[in-house]
């Protein structure tokens, strides 16, 4: 993965529009956050190939960035995103990595589901 | 350590191995005993990623099931088991499916000794989870063909509730063969390795001892 730039997360977010897409959507602060630290809350939330379509995507910042997916009757969005990677089956991977590189956030769409 | 007809491990990540017990496993290896490694998922929901990352969500897994097969080879087990369930989805599953799946993996090897994590006392939902299965699946086995169950927890209530681990085993023997292994999931350790050794070459009690012991609650199923 490399650093997300507006202008290339924006031309991906363009090209899965307006079409059938599978997402995976997560936040996390691992599973072992409150063993860690006792006064932690742990949450997080996870979606793995939910079929969509959104009409249109984009991204905002500055880094950490924002990507809001805007659907007919609905929303999808994450924050805290660092990372971006187009993968060999041309799917879109947005991932937040904390201070110390550990993943926070992930949304990732692609036009196949994920395995 | 007692010498057993067959072990058989039941974890649900790659590496929950490799800090608590490789060096155990690595002395029943030793002993000739043939080893059974069930690993349940590829650990795909793992958040270390490298900095800057050299990983990703969806390579993570393919990353780790390599890891996890260097970590088997380092500590000499040969029969090694993906079992393909998803990394944090294991205490969603129908619980009497996966009974049954322990249970069928346990009629086949044969195991004179199991060990796994301590249902409730084991931190990770997917740990809990695993070691209910275990449990349950030996618990309906008739009387005599039980096999013994030694069980990881590290809760921190578990000293409180459980008492002090009954065995303890000292794996100095084996102690290069358990830091292969933690070595070997590289892409979850790295981070930690370069401070364990650290501490060893400085002979660092605390962390001689953590290496070199393993703890065990053995579990008595009542009926």
């Amino acid at each position: 993965m490399e650093p997300a730039k507006i202008e290339s997360v924006q031309k991906e977010l363009d090209r899965l529009a307006k079409q059938d897409v599978f997402i995976h959507l997560e936040t996390t602060n691992g599973a072992y956050a409150t063993h860690n630290d006792e006064s932690f809350f742990s949450s997080g939330a996870y979606i793995r190939n939910a079929k969509i379509q959104y009409e249109h995507g984009k991204i905002t910042g500055p880094s950490p960035f924002r990507v809001g997916l805007k659907m007919d009757i609905g929303w999808v969005y994450a924050e805290g995103i660092t990372h971006y990677e187009v993968d060999e089956k041309g799917r879109l991977l947005l991932a937040g990595h904390d201070f110390q590189g550990k993943l926070a956030v992930a949304l990732e769409i692609g036009t196949t589901p994920f395995e | 350590m007692e010498k057993e007809r067959q072990l058989l491990v039941v974890f649900p990540h790659p590496d929950d191995e490799a800090f608590g017990v490789s060096g155990t496993i690595a002395s029943h290896v030793k002993n000739g005993t043939p080893v059974t490694y069930a690993c349940l998922t590829l650990g795909e929901m793992g958040r270390n990623m490298g900095n800057p990352p050299f990983c990703n969500r969806e390579s993570l897994p393919k990353i780790r099931k390599q890891e996890l097969q260097d970590a088997a080879n380092a500590i000499g087990i040969q029969d090694l088991r993906m079992l393909g369930y998803r990394d944090k989805t294991v205490e969603f599953e129908d619980p009497e499916k996966l009974i049954q799946h322990m249970g069928s993996i346990i009629e086949e090897v044969k195991p004179s000794l199991i060990i796994s994590f301590y249902p409730g006392y084991s931190v990770h939902p997917d740990h809990d989870a695993t070691g209910a299965a275990v449990v349950e699946a030996v618990k309906r086995m008739p009387k005599q063909e039980r096999p013994k169950l030694n069980l990881v927890a590290f809760a921190k209530n578990c000293i409180d509730e459980l008492g002090e681990p009954n065995i303890v085993n000292n794996v100095k023997a084996t102690v290069s063969q358990k830091i292969a292994a933690i070595k070997a999931h590289k892409s979850q350790t790295q981070l930690m390795v370069a401070n364990v050794e650290e501490k060893l070459k400085q002979k660092d009690p605390d962390m001689v001892a953590w290496l070199e012991n393993e703890r065990f609650w053995s579990y008595e199923i009542k009926d």
